[in-house]
């Protein structure tokens, strides 16, 4: 038992240490609009592994995503921006500026705005997921409208302008990318634990056949809701580091378009896939950029590609598998296989 | 009571026009159970016709010059709005053959013809051609051309894929339709808001109690009215309506009852259509809003909340449902709570859907193991 | 997959990216701009909701350029102007013009009308200490973004105490306001006047907020009515101004609309129903700019405007024109072409002729200028009066 809490801590500080290693070095080598796009593309990738959960792993249809990562967001800027100023004086421990008051700031800002979006997904999630289908869909897309105008009316934030100049606590010591990184990681690997866990299959089990589900006695609302305050937390995490990253968050930030791309993600990737939806969310978000030169016919082209695949493979690019070393060994093996085939 | 009658006179208007939009959701849901996020893109190629229509294609004369064509431009009007009617009719159509039927049914080899035209769209736009005819005739070959050559692919796509009957996949596919029509909308049309000149005298009537009305309310509410009329007519008379029904209640059951069932929703698509494009129309001639490609989306979200609200599948229930979202509104943005207008309108429907999950008029369904 | 996997295979992909990033970057850095040329970035909203403001201002920059370098450049240096569109949104403004100042490696960066987007692109060319100098961002905010930051109109506050005097001086004592709630411009332009027009001794009498994107505005608008004010302030954009006016008359509400620049579009009166429709002789605020003032500089900028593009300049146009003029005239008066040499340059810039009437830039990197009220006529905005800094006691 000691000899695996060793060999596990080892490993998690060996993972941080190359982490903050390579996030200097990317930081110092890249040139900033690539590093842009890529923590673009991690935070998109978060947000994809957060809907999958609900979407994917089990089998609901959330399509307003964008509402709690917008609770995320403005809670932890709330934080930084807010709250933080008026503990400072009692608590000069959290005064931003040294890298031990940035990495504790940014830590309570992740906490509290994953656990803000985590107690919305409890409020929105609670009544609606007792509805199945397209009436949760529709739910859901309301109440993430009904978050943006929310937010749009509170003056505190800033209303339509929003908050702007938020500290980058991120970028202390050029951790940008690390942080992108670790929570990246960090919601896939808890993703995947959970779905381990006896909770975690009841969620597979509601996916499957949700009334076979409940006369097996699994309380199908209450793992619905679970997997949902799950997913909006981690979401949640995701709009933190948006925050703190680009400095200026506002309502129309977090848009109806900006929920659908991220279920565009999730479908795309092949609901249920934890790696696909990590590909997906980097590919969804890294190609437009890339094909910025086609100017308006980018968009045209890109929704015309998402109704192709739709129609020729509806599964989504990885179905319901899952892509590591294995696969890339398989994949190897068939095409060698192929090669002596067609040779012989 | 005076303003709140008028608050009740707009809000019945803009009621009117939500179900007009809700009514072609609730069909399609009805068939099909699927939510055609595309459809309020169908209501903005139906403004956009209307304003092609006024400015450039039909022979408008300027009312201030000509005080007396006002009869020959109400003549015109009509004509635009039975042109908005049929070139949206067409295009649910389209939307239907290509892009939900193939979900449906699985993709065919015939279908390469239509991604051969898209795929020589791009090139025909930006070849270097002299003038639209020679544009139009060079992307017709092309598409032939294209075609012929995607044959094999899609053949062989058609083979290997796996069909699917997932609901999200289906509404991935409907956001696609809706991304196409919306920035294919801004190559044609440009992203700069247009807006239609005034085509049909306007007059405003204050009736005793000093509440005012004007034609174009009085208009769009009493065309709104004779269209939903006449739906109703089609879809309890005719032989189409009731395979419609039939395919509503079982679509198993109608084909084996020997109903074309995809000829029958081809017909919903396009009588959804319709209405949009009559509901766009209107809207685009009568509000002077601005009309611009995102112009289908708000209305389109809105009225798919009313259609949820009275109960998707159900004609009088969106009937209900628009004139229910347009009355919150009205009374919502006239009070002082107008900032959170587009919010009640979700609230409304969440309250109303975890207290009545199938709507207001909607039939509760059991689920059979 | 576990755990334990899945952190080997993110390690390896972490390490694969870098790889190939890394490697890009070697590429890239090779293909650097030559010095015999002088890079200079914009970002307008070429496409977008507000695609017009852009394109207008695009065309007077790009004309700028044109004649500067027609004119030799900057001492013999020819300039190039990379135009990069944000689509109407302020994180792709961000992007853009990130990349503007990274892969382009641009010395200046030009834009943005709307102020989101240039409040979201400011803290980038701070950063880098890149000057970017805004033609018409009007929210006081944007040049607070730091010492890098410019611009060569004036600010919303400026802006909306002028429409607030002038609702005093022409006895609008009880004024309603119907903002745009989603834009901030509207809200803070609703704000400023409210507390303006409350020190001259008038009221707001009703206050009611729309969206951009409704398509009625005729319950809010009968609200406003039953307040009977004097005046209707309608401090939005040209895309909504238009259809609000239309149904502020079929509710029955006469009263005049005042506006500010968001008005300024030759697309104001077809919205509005055309020649003498809903907008005859309502007012709104504009930079100094006006296709019938006389001076001799604004007359010229017109003539060569309606030669090249066979459409009248609006202030837009104006406004950028003098921004990259503005520019121009620094580069030539600093000695070394460095970003520190250039900003001071900028900085210093004193009695500068533009189009829009003479520009000094205070301490804050604003410049002080005066502002016309135009009013709807016909088919024209005609000049109604004109207001300085001094005279409303600023």
């Amino acid at each position: 038992m000691i000899g695996w809490a060793v060999s596990r801590l080892v490993g998690v500080t060996v993972l941080l240490t190359a982490l903050a290693f390579l996030s200097n070095a990317l930081t110092e080598s890249l040139e900033t609009y690539y590093f842009l796009i890529i923590i673009q593309c991690g935070i998109a990738a978060t947000l994809a592994v957060s809907l999958n959960l609900i979407n994917g792993i089990t089998g609901q249809f959330s399509i307003g995503h964008a509402g709690f990562y917008a609770v995320g967001a403005y809670v932890g800027a709330a934080w930084t921006m807010l709250w933080r100023p008026r503990l400072e004086s009692t608590l000069p421990i959290l005064s931003i500026g040294s890298p031990t008051g940035d990495i504790l700031n940014l830590l309570i800002a992740l906490a509290l705005g994953s656990l803000a979006a985590a107690l919305t997904g409890v409020v929105v999630g609670t009544p609606s997921l007792r509805l199945r289908g397209d009436y949760l869909a529709i739910l859901t897309l309301g109440f993430g409208e009904v978050i943006r105008v929310v937010l749009l009316n509170i003056d505190a934030v800033g209303g339509a302008r929003g908050l702007t100049g938020i500290p980058t606590l991120v970028s202390t010591g050029n951790l940008a990318f690390f942080w992108v990184a670790l929570v990246l990681i960090a919601v896939t690997v808890l993703t995947r634990n959970l779905m381990r866990t006896t909770r975690g299959l009841t969620w597979l089990a509601v996916r499957e056949d949700e009334m076979a589900a409940d006369a097996m006695g699994v309380n199908t609302t209450r793992v619905k809701v679970t997997a949902f305050v799950i997913g909006s937390g981690f979401a949640g995490a995701a709009g933190v580091l948006y925050a703190h990253f680009f400095t200026g968050i506002s309502p129309d930030i977090f848009g109806m378009d900006v929920s659908i791309m991220i279920t565009t993600m999730v479908v795309l990737a092949g609901t249920g896939s934890v790696t696909g939806a990590i590909i997906a969310g980097i590919v969804l978000t890294a190609l437009p950029e890339a094909f910025r030169f086609l100017k308006d016919y980018r968009m045209l082209i890109f929704s015309t590609t998402l109704i192709i695949i739709m129609l020729t493979r509806p599964q989504g690019i990885l179905g319901h598998s899952e892509l590591g070393f294995g696969s890339f060994f398989r994949l190897y093996r068939r095409l060698s296989g192929l090669r002596r085939t067609s040779s012989a | 009571m005076q303003a709140f009658l008028q608050q009740v006179i707009f809000g019945i208007q803009l009621g009117s026009l939500y179900a007009l939009i809700a009514l072609g959701y609730t069909l399609v849901y009805g068939v099909l159970r699927l939510i055609n996020f595309a459809h309020g893109d169908v209501f903005m190629v139906g403004a956009v016709v209307c304003y092609y229509a006024c400015t450039r294609w039909l022979p408008f004369r300027n009312l201030e010059a000509y005080p007396d064509a006002a009869l020959a431009n109400v003549g015109l009007a009509l004509g635009v709005l039975l042109l908005a009617m049929a070139v949206c009719a067409v295009l649910g159509m389209a939307i239907e053959r290509f892009a939900y039927r193939p979900l449906r049914n699985g993709l065919q080899t015939v279908d390469a013809h239509f991604w051969g035209m898209v795929a020589a769209l791009p090139v025909a736009i930006g070849a270097p051609l002299p003038g639209l005819p020679v544009r139009a005739v060079v992307w017709l070959a092309l598409g032939v051309v294209f075609g012929f050559l995607l044959r094999p692919v899609v053949s062989r796509l058609a083979r290997r894929t796996v069909r699917s009957s997932s609901r999200l996949n289906a509404l991935i596919t409907a956001i696609g339709v809706s991304f196409v029509l919306e920035y294919g909308g801004l190559l044609v049309f440009g992203a700069d808001p247009n807006f239609v000149p005034t085509v049909v005298p306007e007059r405003t009537f204050e009736i005793p109690g000093g509440i005012r009305v004007g034609t174009p309310q009085m208009a769009i509410l009493c065309i709104s009215l004779l269209l939903m009329a006449m739906l109703r007519w089609i879809v309890l008379h005719t032989r189409r309506g009731k395979a419609m029904r039939a395919i509503a209640f079982d679509i198993e059951a109608a084909k084996l009852m020997g109903i074309n069932t995809d000829s029958v929703i081809a017909f919903t698509f396009a009588l959804g259509g319709a209405l949009a494009g009559a509901g766009g129309a209107l809207v685009a001639a009568l509000t002077h809003v601005k009309i611009t490609p995102l112009f289908g989306l708000l209305p389109g979200i809105k009225a798919f909340v009313a259609a949820v609200l009275g109960g998707p599948g159900s004609i009088p229930g969106a009937v209900l449902g628009g004139l229910l979202m347009g009355l919150a509104e009205a009374f919502v943005a006239g009070s002082q709570f107008s900032a959170y207008r587009d919010a009640i309108a979700f609230c409304i429907l969440i309250i109303l859907l975890l207290a009545r999950p199938t709507g207001l008029l909607g039939q509760p369904v059991t689920e059979k193991v | 997959m576990n755990s334990k996997r899945l952190t080997r295979v993110s390690g390896v992909a972490l390490a694969i990216v870098a790889c190939t990033l890394v490697g890009c970057k070697s590429v890239k850095s090779g293909a650097t701009a030559k010095p015999s040329e002088i890079v200079v970035g914009e970002y307008a909203s070429l496409t977008g909701t507000t695609a017009t403001f852009g394109t207008s201002t695009h065309r007077g920059v790009q004309m700028a350029i044109d004649d500067a370098n027609a004119a030799g450049g900057v001492n013999g240096v020819p300039l190039r102007l990379v135009t990069e569109d944000d689509a109407s949104k302020p994180d792709v403004a961000r992007t853009v013009v990130t990349r503007l100042i990274t892969q382009d490696k641009v010395i200046a960066v030009l834009g943005e009308v709307a102020s989101t987007r240039s409040m979201a692109a400011a803290p980038v060319c701070e950063q880098y200490k890149v000057p970017m100098i805004t033609p018409s961002s009007t929210n006081p905010e944007v040049t607070r973004k730091g010492e890098y930051i410019f611009r060569v109109c004036f600010t919303d506050d400026f802006q909306a105490a002028v429409v607030a005097h002038f609702a005093a001086d022409q006895g609008y004592k009880r004024a309603a306001i119907f903002k745009d709630i989603k834009n901030d411009y509207s809200v803070a332009f609703a704000a400023n006047f409210a507390a303006e027009l409350k020190k001259l001794g008038g009221q707001i009498v009703a206050e009611q907020v729309f969206q951009e994107g409704d398509t009625d505005f005729k319950a809010q608008l009968t609200s406003l009515k039953a307040a009977n004010p004097d005046a209707v302030l309608v401090p939005g954009y040209y895309s909504e101004v238009g259809t609000i006016a239309r149904q502020a008359r079929e509710v029955g509400l006469t009263v005049p609309l005042l506006g500010g620049d968001g008005w300024d579009s030759p697309r104001l009166i077809p919205g509005a129903g055309g020649p003498g429709g809903a907008l005859e002789g309502c007012f709104f605020s504009n930079h100094y700019f006006s296709t019938e003032l006389k001076e001799k500089a604004t007359q010229d900028f017109i003539a060569a405007f309606r030669k090249r593009y066979s459409t009248s300049p609006d202030a837009l146009a104006a406004l950028g024109y003098d921004a990259a003029r503005l520019l121009v005239d620094a580069m030539k008066r600093c000695p070394k072409l460095d970003a520190k040499s250039l900003r001071d340059a900028i900085a210093s810039t004193k009695d500068f002729p533009g189009v829009t009437g003479k520009i000094t830039l205070d301490m804050n990197r604003n410049a002080r200028k005066a502002a016309l009220i135009l009013q709807v006529k016909g088919d024209r905005f005609t000049v109604f009066r004109s207001y300085t800094p001094e005279q409303i006691g600023q």
